[in-house]
């Protein structure tokens, strides 16, 4: 039987999706049904004096209001942080109360005071018009450089500073820059994000009296780790009371990882009224209230010789974590960021120092990438410099500081089990023609434009991982995934998975995985994911780990299937099992012509006896039934890698810039279906590009969000990409029996400084923030001709 | 959306009739329904004015070409007749919105919305059109009066467009990445008797730039504007673009406009 994995494998998702079946949270209406909708506050920051009810009350259709008092009473919890982070000085990081509704002071603009439900959403819309809230409003703290220096916004944290974290030993730092020929330094921003989901946030929740019982649907990544922080931290449910579903889910980037407020007020809300509320957000509370992405500021230096070796690093940042610390918000800047931070090279002394701030802004926690996109950032905008700076190509420079042996122990806190940088960066260079650069940049000039090449060399640390490695760094879950294989009698196969696909294919992917395992026909295997009812736990899909976590899983299980299997063909065909082999679905025993299908060995594990012509006796010791679980939890991260080459064309008139080329070449180990592996690649280079050239959310410094919808907000299309050329170098994850590696946040990370460096080499080095808009670069076109015409 | 009555007029006279000063005209409902949708506007009344079927067509003699009120950009765009007549008005047909808004979006909307940054209301400048109503025949440079302000009076209905044929004429814009209007446009046409140089998206309401214009009617070439310094002091400045970069950009976009031509 050919191996599925590594082959195209058209998607078992698509006929649904494509022919309109998907089924959505929004798609969901469950019999007399109510809709809320959320009175959010237009203030970033502001004081509650009064909130009257009254005349919304009277509004009509009107089944309840509920505000932050009610749900207070109700000791109803608030949202929390996921990650414990301590400070340089030992001291615990500081978290504010995140209420579901605010009862004393909001945050930022969009922070749900209150929830009108009634029996239609117009008049839950006409009646949420007529709450009427006095605000005190204060002044707003929205700079993330400043934030430090502003007004206190939540009492008891100083200077806004959640924790000043460090990583790596400042004083070897220091001996290492004393020894150097030369530092190069740079001041960076890593601009804020908007993940954007095609699919806006949705809930529904429903309340059964009789069982007492709450479900809800909603629209999440990791169902599993939603009802436990709702159970544990919110105090909706206890756990086998709460029910979480997240059906069909359109695209979630990080930002369906977190509970949200909506969910638990909701659900809380549906039981207190004894109907089901339903609830949708608009794109404009999308924009104003999921979680955004990014934004850090940042001055960094490397250290290095005359001859291009690197000495030593360090990273000075600020983070921005909005108005309030949530799942993945303090680890995003810390521990996903700073063992990243020297990138791909051997530095021998380095160290990472983050200060978190709160600011008067929608919260930011993971987006695609999650402080690897920031930290690849940091580094190879550094490493492009000093190429420039010390006049060594940039690819030369590169290499001379790759590791060449692996495993390879970082300075930090990796050590990467697997990899082959050189050989990336070299069929890279083959790929995007690096030589035929300098006649391409000719022709560009002839034409009056200015031409550039940028290159980035990135490795990541995902498929996250062990749950003894992120526990002792302050997470507060562990970070196994489960699966469970059952067999039906007649042969077929239902997969339960832990991960969650919002996008990612697993129904696809996975049943190539467990058809190997199995020898069992794809289209008898069945996926099932994304509802808490249906498998016994599941820590969810982000950080690239659906398969290099829950994939394994799978297959782990199916080994148990295949280890019982061997014990029943022995017993029904009286040999040893020692002796039984499993191949492409068949038991033999060896040096033997008997043997038995999986079919065959399922059907005789539902009836084990004997009778007639059946003749399936069990194995002593084992039960019938087949059906396998695996809990399974990785050594190590996935470490994939590679060098990405971008190329663009500036028209210095306008400041426009083309990018004419895009070439990336990953190391993603083992690749299960090339298809599926391309779209995350494309998908991933889409939002960096964005990142680099067209995505910003900006605040005014009143709070007010001046990126809030599509008109202002500039979400990347396909006129704006070239064909991306991609290309793979494989090196197997030898801490994975499938030897897989993530793919999921590789173009998302290294796209941004690939396609910066290009511009900033276009630009004869002069430094531009991203987004790399057209007048931003008009103005250092206009400087390039000032201090050429200056040379000349 | 709060509530409103529909209703679809059969002709330019039941439109007139029913309008009120609490209702308003659809067509492609582009920019009408988005900003009650959002609450910015409502209207007790919509009155369609699309089943109207002399509002819609395009009729080309010598001189002119005319557009029906409620002709579609789409149609505009895919028009043999404007393409071989302006070709640049079919092309800037084309490069309005997205294809949804193309399909939808008419041109007698757009002029009457008279967006900053709309692409129509330079064509109507540069090829010195003239708008006839269910009243009276307005010409272009007395009917765009400010932002999203025109020379219609309540009830008044935009019939059709004409448009002068001119000698030679190109549309340039440089669109905003985001919602894809126009940061800047420039709509350069050179008549027999005289050139015109309308910008839109660069101040709060499309105008002739009459400095280009003149300089452009002595010697019709970009290098007679190259270089020229615009006063940017009215300019509009967003997050987008500041008024220096939008008076960059007018100067830029009319040499492209011309070398076009």
């Amino acid at each position: 039987m050919a191996s599925l994995v590594g082959s195209r494998v058209e998607r078992k998702e698509d006929k649904r999706f494509l022919t309109g079946k998907g089924r959505y949270t929004a798609d969901i209406n469950l019999a007399n049904q109510t809709y809320a909708i959320f009175v959010r506050s237009p203030h970033a920051r502001a004081s509650i004096k009064k909130l009257n009810i009254d005349k919304a009350l009277k509004s009509s259709g009107v089944v309840s209001i509920l505000t932050g008092k009610e749900i207070a009473d109700d000791k109803i919890g608030g949202l929390i942080a996921g990650w414990a982070i301590r400070s340089e000085d030992g001291t615990e990081m500081k978290c504010p109360g995140n209420p579901p509704l605010a009862k004393d002071n909001v945050n930022f603009v969009g922070d749900p005071v209150a929830v009108v439900i009634a029996e239609s959403l117009t008049e839950a819309k006409e009646a949420a018009e007529k709450v009427e809230v006095d605000y005190k409003v204060l002044k707003a703290v929205t700079s993330t450089a400043d934030a430090m220096n502003g007004d206190t916004i939540h009492e008891g944290i100083d200077k806004n500073l959640c924790f000043d974290w460090l990583l790596g030993d400042r004083q070897k730092v220091k001996e290492a820059f004393d020894k150097a020929d030369k530092v190069i330094s740079i001041d960076i921003i890593n601009n804020r994000l908007i993940p954007n989901a095609m699919e806006p946030r949705a809930c529904v929740a429903d309340y059964n009296a009789a069982s007492e019982e709450i479900t809800l649907y909603t629209t999440s990544q990791n169902p599993h780790l939603s009802r436990l922080i709702m159970s544990a931290f919110g105090n909706v449910a206890p756990e086998h009371k709460l029910r979480v579903v997240a059906p069909d889910v359109g695209g979630g980037f990080g930002s369906k990882i977190n509970v949200y407020n909506e969910d638990i007020v909701c659900s809380w809300a549906a039981k207190k009224i004894n109907r089901a509320i339903k609830w949708v957000a608009e794109r404009s509370e999308s924009f104003l209230t999921d979680i955004h992405g990014r934004d850090h500021v940042t001055h960094a230096e490397l250290a290095v010789t005359k001859d291009g070796k690197f000495l030593g690093f360090k990273n000075e940042t600020i983070a921005n974590l909005g108005a309030y610390a949530r799942v993945f918000g303090t680890v995003t800047p810390t521990y996903l960021f700073g063992p990243c931070a020297t990138g791909v090279y051997e530095i021998p002394a380095a160290y990472t120092n983050v200060k978190a701030v709160y600011t008067n802004t929608a919260p930011v926690d993971a987006y695609r990438g999650a402080g690897r996109p920031e930290a690849t950032y940091t580094i190879e905008r550094l490493v492009e410099k000093a190429s420039m700076e010390l006049g060594i190509d940039k690819t030369e420079l590169r290499i001379k500081n790759f590791p060449t042996a692996f495993p390879f122990k970082q300075t930090l806190v990796h050590t990467v089990d697997s990899g082959d940088y050189v050989a990336g960066m070299e069929k890279a260079k083959q790929m995007a023609d690096y030589k035929g650069f300098e006649a391409r940049r000719r022709e560009s000039e002839a034409k009056g434009k200015l031409r550039g090449i940028g290159v980035t060399s990135y490795f990541e640390a995902c498929g996250i991982a062990p749950s003894a490695a992120v526990m002792s760094l302050g997470c507060g879950v562990g970070l196994w995934e489960s699966a469970e294989v059952r067999f039906n009698p007649t042969g077929q196969v239902t997969v339960y998975t832990g991960s969650h696909s919002h996008g990612q294919s697993h129904q696809t992917t996975f049943a190539q995985i467990a058809a190997d395992e199995l020898g069992v026909p794809i289209e008898n295997i069945d996926i099932v994911h994304g509802d808490t009812d249906k498998g016994t736990f599941g820590m969810g899909t982000y950080g690239s780990r659906s398969l290099a976590v829950g994939g394994i899983a799978i297959v782990n299980a199916c080994k148990k299937i295949v280890e019982k299997g061997k014990r029943v063909t022995a017993k029904m065909l009286e040999a040893n099992p020692e002796d039984v082999e499993f191949k492409d679905g068949e038991f033999i025993v060896s040096k033997s012509n008997k043997k038995k299908t999986i079919g065959e060995v399922a059907f005789a594990c539902y009836l084990p006896g004997v009778r007639d012509e059946m003749k399936s006796p069990l194995p002593e010791g084992d039960e019938p039934g087949l059906k396998e679980t695996s809990f399974y939890d990785p050594s190590n991260f996935s470490f994939p890698a590679g060098t990405h080459i971008a190329e663009v064309e500036i028209d210095p008139e306008t400041g426009h810039v083309k990018l004419e080329k895009y070439t990336a070449c990953d190391d993603f180990g083992r690749i299960i279906n090339p298809m599926v592996v391309e779209g995350q690649v494309h998908g991933g280079l889409a939002q960096g590009i964005g990142q680099a050239l067209y995505e910003n959310a900006e605040y005014d410094e009143t709070g007010q969000l001046m990126t809030g919808s599509y008109m202002d907000y500039t979400m990347p299309r396909a006129d704006n990409f070239p064909e991306f050329n991609i290309g793979y170098t494989c090196t197997h994850a030898t801490t994975n029996p499938l030897g897989v590696k993530g793919c999921g946040e590789a173009g998302a990370i290294a796209a941004p400084p690939t396609v910066m460096n290009a511009v900033i080499d276009a630009l004869g080095g002069q430094e531009v923030t991203m987004p790399a808009t057209a007048e931003k670069v008009w103005k250092a076109c206009k400087n390039l001709k000032k201090s050429n015409s200056k040379a000349a | 959306m709060k509530d409103f009555n529909y209703h679809s007029a059969k002709d330019s006279k039941e439109a007139s009739k029913l309008a009120s000063s609490s209702s308003a005209f659809l067509a492609g409902g582009m920019t009408t329904i988005p900003s009650m949708k959002l609450g910015l506007a409502t209207y007790k009344d919509l009155i369609d004015i699309k089943n109207i079927k002399k509002l819609s067509g395009i009729k080309v003699s010598g001189k002119s070409v005319t557009i029906g009120a409620a002709t579609k950009h789409v149609e505009v765009a895919n028009s043999k007749d404007v393409k071989k007549a302006i070709p640049s008005l079919s092309s800037l047909a084309e490069g309005i919105g997205d294809p949804q808004v193309r399909n939808r979006g008419t041109i007698g909307g757009s002029i009457a919305n008279n967006d900053p940054s709309a692409d129509y209301p330079s064509a109507c400048i540069a090829l010195n059109a003239t708008i006839h109503t269910n009243e009276r025949k307005i010409e272009a440079s007395k009917f765009f009066k400010g932002m999203f302000e025109t020379a219609l009076k309540k009830g008044e209905l935009i019939e059709a467009v004409e448009f002068q044929i001119p000698e030679k004429s190109s549309y340039q814009k440089h669109p905003n990445p985001a919602s894809r209007y126009a940061v800047v446009g420039v709509y350069v046409a050179k008549h027999k008797s005289d050139v015109n140089v309308a910008v839109t998206g660069a101040k709060s309401c499309v105008y002739n730039d009459k400095e280009m214009a003149k300089a452009l009617s002595g010697n019709f070439s970009s290098s007679s504007i190259d270089g020229m310094d615009l006063d940017s002091s009215d300019m509009n400045s967003d997050i987008h673009a500041s008024a220096e970069y939008r008076a960059s950009l007018v100067v830029t976009q009319a040499k492209k406009a011309v070398d076009a031509c």
